[in-house]
């Protein structure tokens, strides 16, 4: 299998995940959607030293992985090729910021290295935990729950055509890159002179199959609005899980909770 | 049900494709448009579907004349089937693909899981329901195709190619599906043997004129015309030769 195919089975298993059975796939997409939300926005707000503070908010990734039943190794190795730009982004922090913040033992550890390592689990916070939400919500829930939240109806079909065709696009990409190397069985991926024709052709390819995807959606009635996927009724217990984890992110935000626990030791 | 009136149509001014074209196909007949590539099926379909707009003469659909005003309720008594089945399903499951049209026409969720229950099971297809369309043969999934235009209840159903790329056992099937509807349908295929098994009457088209229409039987034997119009008579009735040798 190439890596275009791989790829499309790669992208088809997320709806697979999301079609699973779990307490987490059951509940409504809009508190799973707000709880993200809310993750994400009190992991980026942490302090660039705060990284004890920070580590607490582990708990909330794990504890979605133990409800849904989704390896965490799916999880890291769907992200394989983000992850390293994230934490590509806070690798520079330890040359500009050198004055020591903390010592382990004799090893002064200065505020860049503390800092850097912030931003990468926070980095790493935010795609586990929008994973967690794109593994246990079917993309047309997102949606809908988009949609509760009064997100323009354009901007919301044109996420979900985007995702959809993504799939289409890499289909043709894989028909295509199977009938190249077939022609040419000894090189290793496409070759410069024909990077121009396959893009184009692809672009052409691609933009007849979406035009016969929309004509046959025409056809069908669509006239600009989805009929999302009925969502899962919205139980107390949903909205329990809701305010629960937002007060439990509040308070691991607000409070050192590793700091305060080592000092009810330390006395 | 579906009316041509003096049809003429271009994509570029000098080519035309489809002139002064002219028929009139009554409620429940069943009608194969037959002719050579490029004849002007396809676009015959595209423009009773209002695809393309007609650029002259007149077409109606159910007694109403093809255009923006009327699109809407021609569509829905128009089903439909693509010649792609994989252009046709774009939902992940069919189950959601076949909710998508009777949920577009208004139906409430329940209504709507009802005809498509009913639909499935009269197609023997149950067991399709909660597949996902990527992971389908293509056999599954033509018959699906049928199923979510079905599920739309139409006045008549339009299939384009309906027999390409399936083994014989699915061809089969789906003739035996088409022949059990009782509806107006339209079919253009290369499948002569299909249309024969299909169809009552049949339109043959050529260089963008009706170069015939009548009895499928009377059209399909006539060799002569077939031959004149780039076509060859059904293999059924050629007595068909592994070799090429087509009996006279």
């Amino acid at each position: 299998m190439d890596k275009v195919s791989h790829a499309l089975v790669e992208f088809r298993e997320m709806d697979a995940l999301a079609a699973q059975e779990s307490p987490l796939h059951r509940m409504h997409p809009l508190i799973k959607l707000l709880v993200t939300l809310a993750y994400i926005v009190f992991v980026v707000s942490f302090d660039k030293y705060a990284l004890s503070a920070l580590i607490v908010m582990v708990l909330y990734p794990i504890l979605l992985f133990q409800i849904s039943g989704i390896p965490v190794r799916t999880c890291f190795y769907k992200l394989r090729v983000v992850l390293p730009l994230v934490c590509a982004v806070g690798l520079f922090n330890p040359f500009f910021d050198r004055a020591p913040l903390l010592f382990v033992g004799s090893v002064a550890v200065s505020g860049g290295v503390i800092s850097m390592l912030t931003l990468m689990l926070k980095g790493i916070f935010a795609l586990m935990a929008s994973f967690l939400l794109i593994a246990t919500t079917p993309m047309d829930q997102i949606c809908a729950a988009l949609r509760i939240l009064r997100v323009p109806s354009l901007l919301v079909t044109l996420l979900l055509l985007t995702y959809r065709y993504i799939s289409v696009m890499l289909r043709e990409v894989s028909v295509m890159s199977e009938a190249y190397h077939l022609r040419a069985p000894k090189q290793r991926g496409i070759h410069v002179s024909a990077w121009g024709s396959f893009l184009g052709q692809l672009l052409l390819r691609s933009m007849d199959r979406a035009d016969a995807l929309y004509q046959s959606m025409q056809l069908r009635g669509f006239h600009g609005e989805f009929y999302y996927a009925e969502s899962p009724r919205c139980t107390p217990g949903a909205v329990g899980y809701g305010v629960g984890c937002v007060a439990f992110f509040a308070l691991a935000r607000y409070v050192d909770l590793p700091q305060a626990l080592g000092n009810l030791f330390v006395r | 049900m579906i009316e041509f009136d003096h049809v003429s149509f271009a994509y570029e001014p000098d080519t035309p494709v489809l002139r002064e074209l002219s028929f009139r196909i009554a409620p429940g007949e069943s009608v194969g448009l037959i002719g050579a590539n490029g004849a002007g099926k396809s676009t015959i379909l595209k423009l009773m579907l209002g695809l393309l707009p007609c650029l002259e003469g007149e077409i109606r659909v159910d007694g109403l004349p093809v255009n923006k005003q009327n699109l809407t309720q021609i569509r829905r008594a128009l089903g439909f089937v693509l010649q792609d089945s994989d252009s046709q399903m774009f939902m992940p499951t069919v189950f959601e693909d076949m909710m998508f049209a009777p949920r577009n026409y208004g139906l409430s969720k329940e209504e709507a899981e009802t005809r498509v229950d009913a639909v499935l099971a009269e197609l023997g297809l149950e067991a399709l329901k909660h597949r996902y369309n990527h992971k389908i043969s293509g056999g599954e999934k033509r018959m699906a195709a049928i199923a979510t235009i079905l599920a739309m209840e139409p006045k008549a159903i339009i299939m384009d190619e309906p027999s390409i790329a399936l083994d014989p056992v699915n061809r089969r099937t789906v003739i035996r599906t088409v022949n059990a509807l009782r509806m107006t349908k339209l079919l253009a295929s290369h499948d002569l043997d299909m249309i024969l098994d299909t169809c009552d009457r049949v339109l043959l088209l050529s260089g963008g004129r009706l170069a015939a229409d009548g009895p499928a039987e009377e059209i399909l034997r006539d060799q002569a015309l077939l031959e004149a119009n780039r076509m060859e008579l059904p293999f059924c009735l050629a007595g068909y030769h592994p070799r090429g040798q087509a009996k006279a």
